[in-house]
């Protein structure tokens, strides 16, 4: 059997000695003995070598797939080497918290420096140091709009169906309304959008690029929803922002997002990041970890835990949020990607993913696999799928490629990065042309 | 530690000094101040809030705490102090200065302590503490 | 240090991608400037989360006795298992029949645990405990109103609790009754009796509790909660105490979150990322968050009939979740209990080398962390448990939980865990005893620590009041103020 438990038997009878017990059953027996596990009903203990075998017997009943065309909130971009390898050190993967500010201060720099880059990314003033994913990150903004006269939220029917269900969840956990803006064709309807605001809507959340990977008309959100007073919360694909338009120059009051394409492994879902950031007017609302830059009793520059007032460890039932945990090391993940990306990498990332999906849209079109809407999209796009499906992603399957997410019967969502090659996509469509 | 002999006191460490039967600002005590410390942030109700007597109206952050502000009367609130909103220092500077609030209308009122009063209320407490 | 923007000079980058294969389609509207990104070598940049490594504290370093955290060793075979490609690189939304092996992994994990905390079913989504205790209260609000029951919109939480317990409840839409423990630490039945009634949703607990001590009521307890129509909610932050010893499911709970970074041994990662399934009986099941994996000729995602929806993407932390169902396959059904004996003998044994002269909360036997009360030091000295805790990051321990539970005054809270060998923690017996003779020999000493560290005590009241946590908004920010006082000379 394995163990992490230093104690040789000696030692044990010692240190059982100075508590003046005899056996370490002992130092159980204030507790009611009618409840004491006879024997657990689990495996024996192995070794690590067996273990190892296990584990990888196991993981070789998965798929992995050479060549990834799908996308619908995780994304199969390239990881710098560098990022690994930084990110694996083990003071940075065993580390708690940084609560003892005098010796974390290499994690609490590197919070800094993330909150840092990823208000640079969506144009922002404010960050927080992370949270669960995406998908939280949504639910956890719509909650910082909320006040006592507005404690309804719009959202659009054109973002991830996962953001949705966890945003309606959260919800009715909280008592906040959740109405659907209708979208049209793959759209969030605008109209739809003006005739619902009205003084009691705290915030509308909208995706860029949406679901279906296209371009929301940001700007005629922004306008409507503003002149409302309400709040304007954008999702955004982090990628995306090395060109795109960012939610800072959208106007956005909050911008939100999964931040798993920023070196993150796909991971069967995870762990991945959601990040968080607000104009500076909103910066106390965010909910969780926040550091900040001071000096220390010699002056020194210096970071730190900050506006910990906010947090349920202080606040408890009249915390906004309960979150204590987040995902530091995915942050951190993030942080050497952008920084090792830099402004140049990550506009290529961005520019090349966009650029195959354009490319891949357009042979895909060429053998009937035509797009299901009209207008920009990003990395993402929706096209018919003539003879179903299913049959055409099995095609693909068979020869180790993962199609894009079928979204029923016909339609599939497709996705490229900068990973996927010309000839990878040319031999996707040549593919399908058999398949027809 | 000052006690104005113009003011009123709670029990739970807010000053009042009326203007009129019906119109008074609150703020809170130099041993509040003195009790919470370095105080970081305020959040202060909305002009046109109606307050309850006895109940919260306002927080106070510290760095490491958040306290709760009683409304020592019922009223409505017909002014704040917004430059407390940027500088909450100021009730460290100064707790007798930096008021949060003007309540207009005022319908009720909790107990109240002359400055005496208050000042034998706070060694009591003191005494606690030890 | 300098920050990395200040080490940033235009034009230095790696290389990384491969020019463009297919023709560059601009979007029609780009952003204005270009993010301002770090522009480094790759020298430069690996240097440079170094010199932040050298910066950083973790269980590597030494010794961790952080109460309520489980600091405990972080095995490298969990790491090995988690990066295998067929787990890392597989994509979440792929065919059920080529993510076996992933299923296959959540379905054992999940069985493992369950036979561990005594529970019917378990799900792997929520990320972190408090995630966890989010999920089980949704599952608890989910039971009474699907019974038609809408009065209970209580939930009782003992004055002793973790903050995220009262938090979690709030966000779940309940109401929090706060219940101060007894003069024992644990939980006055009197009480609860009291507060129990017809509005009460669920009583939330953790057992050991936040000081250590072992509730031996805890059947009567939770059968006070059950016969008033509550349910039962185990915080499972405390279970490196009895671990294979006893079940929160036989104790008489209903539904659990564990934390598998801190009981099954996943790295805390700088704060994350964790991972805090949730375990029930089978009374809520059918509510469990989607999807849900079911058992049949292959392993399939399922939804539950009343599900309370998704709580996070995908399915939780996957990763993490493989790391925890390595431990519990290394250790076995001999090596579990194993874990929460030396644990709590570790802690026992401390305590046992410190109470002559630290004042213990509660002197009785302790379980997995005991809690020491420096008031009378600080009343005698001047010297707080903050200034005995940055005291020992000079002697290069991580300081316990300070200031916690909040029901005791100057707080520090120890828990050293089953992996730590008996000079390990002789040592930290030596070093604070040696702190408390300095407390009262030179008090003055303790105020200034820490000394050797990377920097000396912090300025929190200025980085709370003037909020600087963006590197260019701070410096622009700074750049108008020195122009406006300028303006005004």
């Amino acid at each position: 059997m394995g163990s992490y438990i230093p104690a040789v038997e000696q030692e044990t009878k010692q240190m059982l000695a100075a508590v003046g017990c005899e056996t370490t059953q002992q130092l159980f027996s204030h507790i009611p003995q009618e409840m004491i596990i006879k024997e657990l009903k689990l495996p024996s203990g192995m070794s690590e070598m067996e273990v190892l075998r296990r584990l990888t017997e196991m993981m070789e009943k998965n798929k992995v797939f050479r060549s990834i065309f799908r996308g619908a909130g995780a994304y199969d971009h390239y990881i710098p080497a560098i990022v690994t390898s930084v990110t694996s050190k083990e003071e940075f993967v065993t580390a708690y918290t940084p609560y003892q500010a005098e010796i974390s201060q290499g994690v609490l720099q590197n919070i800094f420096e993330y909150q840092t880059m990823i208000c640079q990314l969506t144009g922002m003033e404010a960050s927080n140091a992370s949270v669960y994913d995406g998908a939280t990150a949504a639910a956890e903004a719509l909650a910082m709009c909320a006040d006592r006269r507005r404690k309804k939220a719009l959202v659009s029917a054109a973002i991830k169906p996962d953001v949705m269900r966890v945003i309606e969840t959260y919800c009715h956990g909280s008592g906040m309304e959740v109405a659907v803006i209708a979208e049209a064709e793959g759209r969030t309807d605008m109209e739809a959008l003006a005739s619902m605001l009205d003084d009691g809507v705290a915030c509308v959340y909208l995706e860029q690029p949406n679901f279906y990977g296209l371009l929301e008309d940001c700007q005629k959100a922004e306008q409507l929803v503003h002149q409302t007073k309400a709040k304007l919360i954008l999702g955004v694909n982090p990628i995306s922002l090395g060109i795109l338009k960012t939610p800072g120059e959208c106007g956005a009051d909050i911008a939100v997002g999964e931040g798993q394409p920023l070196g993150m492994p796909l991971s069967f879902g995870g762990p991945y990041m959601g990040f968080m950031t607000c104009k500076s007017d909103m910066m106390r609302k965010l909910p969780g970890r926040i550091v900040g830059e001071t000096a220390d009793a010699e002056g020194k520059r210096a970071y730190v835990l900050t506006l910990q007032a906010r947090e349920q460890h202080i606040r408890r039932e009249k915390a906004s949020s309960n979150v204590c945990s987040n995902q530091a090391l995915c942050a951190m993940t993030a942080a050497v990607y952008m920084a090792a990306m830099g402004p140049e990498g990550i506009r290529q990332a961005a520019l090349q993913s966009a650029s195959k999906a354009a490319y891949l849209a357009k042979e895909l079109s060429k053998i009937g696999y035509t797009r299901v809407h009209q207008g920009e999209f990003f990395n993402e796009f929706v096209t018919a799928a003539p003879s179903g499906a299913k049959k055409a992603l099995d095609a693909l399957a068979d020869k180790g490629i993962l199609g894009g997410l079928p979204l029923d019967d016909n339609k599939i969502l497709w996705c490229t990065t900068e990973k996927n090659t010309k000839a990878d996509m040319d031999r996707v469509v040549a593919i399908l042309k058999e398949v027809g | 530690m000052e006690f104005p002999k113009e003011l009123k006191y709670t029990k739970s460490h807010e000053w009042v000094k009326f203007s009129d039967d019906t119109t008074a600002q609150v703020g809170i005590t130099d041993y509040a101040q003195q009790e919470l410390g370095g105080i970081v942030f305020v959040n202060l109700p909305e002009e046109g809030d109606e307050l309850t007597a006895g109940t919260s109206f306002a927080e106070v952050e510290s760095v490491k705490a958040v306290s709760d502000i009683y409304a020592p009367v019922s009223g409505t609130v017909s002014q704040i102090n917004e430059e407390l909103l940027d500088s909450p220092e100021m009730i460290n500077e100064g707790a007798y200065e930096a008021w949060f609030v003007t309540v207009s209308d005022i319908s009720d009122r909790e107990e109240m302590l002359s400055a005496e009063e208050y000042a034998a209320f706070v060694e009591e407490e003191k005494a606690k503490e030890e | 240090m300098e920050l990395i923007f200040e080490k940033s000079r235009e034009g230095r980058a790696l290389s990384i991608l491969p020019a463009c294969d297919v023709e560059i389609v601009m979007p029609k509207e780009c952003r204005a400037e270009a993010p301002k990104l770090p522009q480094l070598s790759e020298n430069d940049l690996s240097r440079h989360y170094t010199q932040l490594m050298k910066r950083t504290f973790g269980v590597n370093d030494g010794f961790y006795p952080l109460g309520s955290c489980t600091m405990k060793y972080n095995p490298k075979i969990n790491e090995l298992t988690a990066a295998l490609p067929g787990f890392a690189g597989v994509h979440p939304l792929q065919e059920e029949d080529t993510v076996q092996g992933c299923l296959t992994a959540m379905k054992t994990a999940e069985k493992y645990l369950c036979e561990i905390t005594g529970m019917d079913a378990m799900t792997m989504q929520p990320a972190a405990g408090a995630h966890g205790e989010l999920t089980g209260l949704l599952l608890i609000k989910a039971y009474h109103e699907d019974r038609g029951d809408a009065r209970r919109t209580k939930i009782i939480v003992p004055d002793s609790a973790h903050g995220t317990n009262p938090a979690s409840a709030a966000m779940a839409g309940f109401e929090v009754v706060n219940i101060p423990s007894g003069e024992d630490g644990c939980v006055d039945l009197q009480k609860l009796r009291e507060v129990c009634g017809q509005d009460t949703a669920g009583l939330m607990l953790t057992n050991p509790n936040t000081v250590g001590l072992f509730d031996k009521n805890i059947l009567e307890i939770t059968r006070i909660v059950h016969e008033a129509g509550g349910l039962c909610y185990y915080d499972g932050a405390n279970l490196n105490a009895v671990v294979g010893i006893v079940r929160p499911g036989d104790m008489g709970f209903d539904v659990i979150h564990l934390n598998l970074h801190k009981t099954f041994s996943t790295p805390h990662g700088g704060g994350g990322p964790g991972s805090g399934p949730v375990g029930c009986k089978q009374l809520l099941v059918d509510f469990l968050p989607a999807p849900y994996v079911a058992e049949g000729e292959t392993l399939r995602f399922e939804q539950p009939e009343k599900s309370i929806g998704k709580v996070k993407e995908f399915y939780g932390n996957f990763l993490v979740m493989v790391k925890a169902l390595t431990y519990v396959m290394m250790l076995g059904r001999e090596g579990i209990p194993e874990v929460a004996k030396h644990a709590v003998l570790n802690a026992n044994y401390m305590m046992e080398g410190l109470k002559d002269i630290y004042k213990m909360a509660y002197d009785e036997r302790c379980m997995h962390e005991f809690v020491m009360d420096l008031s009378p030091l600080k009343h005698k000295t001047g010297v707080s448990a903050m200034d005995v805790a940055k005291g020992l990051l000079d002697l290069g321990i991580h300081p316990p939980t300070m200031y916690f539970p909040l029901i005791v005054h100057e707080a520090l809270m120890v828990e050293p865990t089953e992996t730590e060998s008996k000079e390990t923690l002789d040592a930290a017996v030596a070093a604070f005893r040696k702190l408390y003779d300095m407390a009262c020999e030179e008090p003055g000493t303790l105020h200034e620590a820490p000394v050797s560290a990377a920097v000396r005590r912090l300025d929190e009241l200025s980085a709370a009041r003037n909020p600087r946590i963006n590197y260019y908004a701070a410096q622009a920010s700074s750049s108008k103020a020195k122009a406006k006082k300028e303006e005004a000379r």
